[in-house]
């Protein structure tokens, strides 16, 4: 292991640090909007309902990667598309990889989502009720609090496998850390030390996002004593 | 329409064959990659119910370490990496100039290192689930560690787990998308190579998707009739209960 390259290395992947940050905090905040919409399309109509499962199914039925490519490569086949006034939107990298991961993501959420309000108990929505809120105090006040509290382990799973998720834009010529890295090792030849230092980049990204959802997860069950809170709800 | 047909079907201008093949290559990659997941999920699952400390150890630290990399990092690293250390050691023994690696096997290998950590889970859980009664009925009547294994721990166990490897089964599939930047032409490979070559690129990324759908919803289907089997008269079980 060569000390020196690796200190000079090391700069220069977290250069791209603050990209993949915006790719993921873009993408996950547009796949929440999405999979709320997503969860109201469900619940309104049997349509609707159908609706919402067709998208789940297709976009959790194939790979992130052609997905991203469908929307960077494929939308380019369209001449009306291509002169319509999206166009300088649309065919920008960062707004593809933004997009495709946005729909990916709201596809996973939305199933998140589903079990965490499943798992709201009737007795407490009729108490809401009873108590006479209205539907969107009741939503917002009751319902969607629980929910949230009970999908966050696995909402915290979604979000550290959207931050590695950004490293697919490197293949559509974003310059985050992974496009980096790969950039780096073609001048450099030396593949191993290059894709460890973004290896560590990513891990520790991904520790940091662990930890804090953890701290989240204990300060909404203050009101759980810790025994209880690992008996299934 | 009838041009996507004439491009997609079997015929001489067709990307039918092509695409079948690819079709299977993914397949086989998967499963590989699979088979390759379930070995090191296995004796990481071992290693932590039952193993000394310092296995236990390292089975964690892979655990953490591959749930903290992305996909297609690992399978740069074993691509690139794999071909840098073969290079060196060739040119030891005198070879010139850069040595290529198997997409195929760099990219199974990194994607069962990938899902090894994943699978290692789900079997540790559904040891956990056996009831312990089973176990000590085995040891009481003396059976030896790998019968017991053989007989007792791994039919009860792989029931438990199989809606979790039914799952890694659906992720490997996914994954095995991303070897296409080694080259292989699996299915996503040939796809991009046909989008190119016709101008077409919507049309064929589009079947290129309709062919994951495909295996993942074939697959999906044969796992859950494997479940089925496997819970034949089985009381209903509670999860978690």
């Amino acid at each position: 292991m060569d000390l020196a390259f690796i200190a000079e290395v090391f700069p220069k992947l977290l250069a791209g640090l603050p990209l993949t940050l915006s790719l993921a905090v873009l993408s996950l905040s547009g796949g929440a909007i999405l999979a709320l919409l997503l969860s109201g399309l469900r619940a309104s109509s049997w349509l609707g309902a159908q609706f919402a499962n067709f998208y789940v199914y297709i976009f959790r039925g194939t790979p992130l990667l052609i997905q991203i490519f469908l929307i960077y490569y494929g939308l380019a086949q369209f001449p009306a598309l291509r002169h319509s006034l999206l166009w300088p939107l649309l065919r920008e990298p960062y707004v593809c990889a933004v997009l495709a991961l946005m729909l990916n993501d709201a596809a996973y959420t939305s199933e998140i989502l589903r079990g965490g309000l499943r798992a709201v108990s009737s007795g407490a929505i009729e108490a809401a009720k009873v108590a006479g809120m209205s539907r969107p105090t009741m939503l917002r006040r009751i319902v969607l609090p629980l929910a949230f509290r009970q999908a966050l382990p696995a909402y915290g799973a979604e979000v550290t496998s959207m931050v590695k998720a950004t490293s697919l834009a490197s293949v559509v010529t974003l310059m985050e850390v992974t496009g980096l890295a790969r950039a780096e090792v073609s001048q450099s030849y030396r593949a191993i030390e290059v894709f460890l230092c973004a290896a560590v980049i990513y891990l520790v990204l991904v520790t940091v996002i662990t930890r804090l959802v953890h701290w989240l997860e204990a300060r909404l069950s203050t009101h759980r004593s810790p025994a209880l809170d690992r008996s299934p709800a | 329409m009838g041009e996507a047909f004439t491009l997609l079907g079997f015929g001489p201008e067709g990307w039918g064959h092509a695409l079948l093949t690819a079709g299977l290559t993914t397949l086989a990659v998967s499963a590989c990659a699979f088979a390759c997941g379930l070995v090191l999920g296995t004796l990481c699952a071992w290693a932590k119910i039952a193993g000394p400390p310092v296995l236990r150890r390292a089975a964690d630290i892979y655990g953490v370490v591959l749930r903290g990399i992305p996909d297609l990092l690992v399978i740069y690293l074993f691509y690139f990496g794999g071909r840098q250390i073969v290079t060196a050691i060739a040119n030891q023994f005198g070879h010139t100039g850069p040595v290529e690696i198997s997409g195929f096997v760099a990219g199974s290998l990194a994607i069962g290192l990938i899902s090894g950590a994943a699978q290692a889970e789900v079997l540790r859980g559904a040891f956990h689930a056996i009831p312990p009664g089973t176990l000590e009925a085995a040891r009481v009547t003396g059976m030896r560690r790998w019968t017991m294994f053989r007989r007792i721990i791994a039919p009860q166990a792989l029931r438990t787990a199989l809606p979790g490897l039914g799952n890694q089964w659906q992720s490997v599939i996914k994954e095995s998308a991303l070897v296409s930047v080694t080259g292989l032409v699996e299915t996503l490979r040939a796809v991009s190579v046909a989008a190119n070559s016709t101008e077409l690129p919507f049309l064929f990324f589009l079947a290129g998707g309709a062919i994951y759908l495909a295996i993942t919803t074939v697959s999906g289907l044969v796992f859950r009739i494997a479940e089925w089997r496997a819970m034949r008269g089985q009381p209903a079980m509670r999860v978690g209960g």
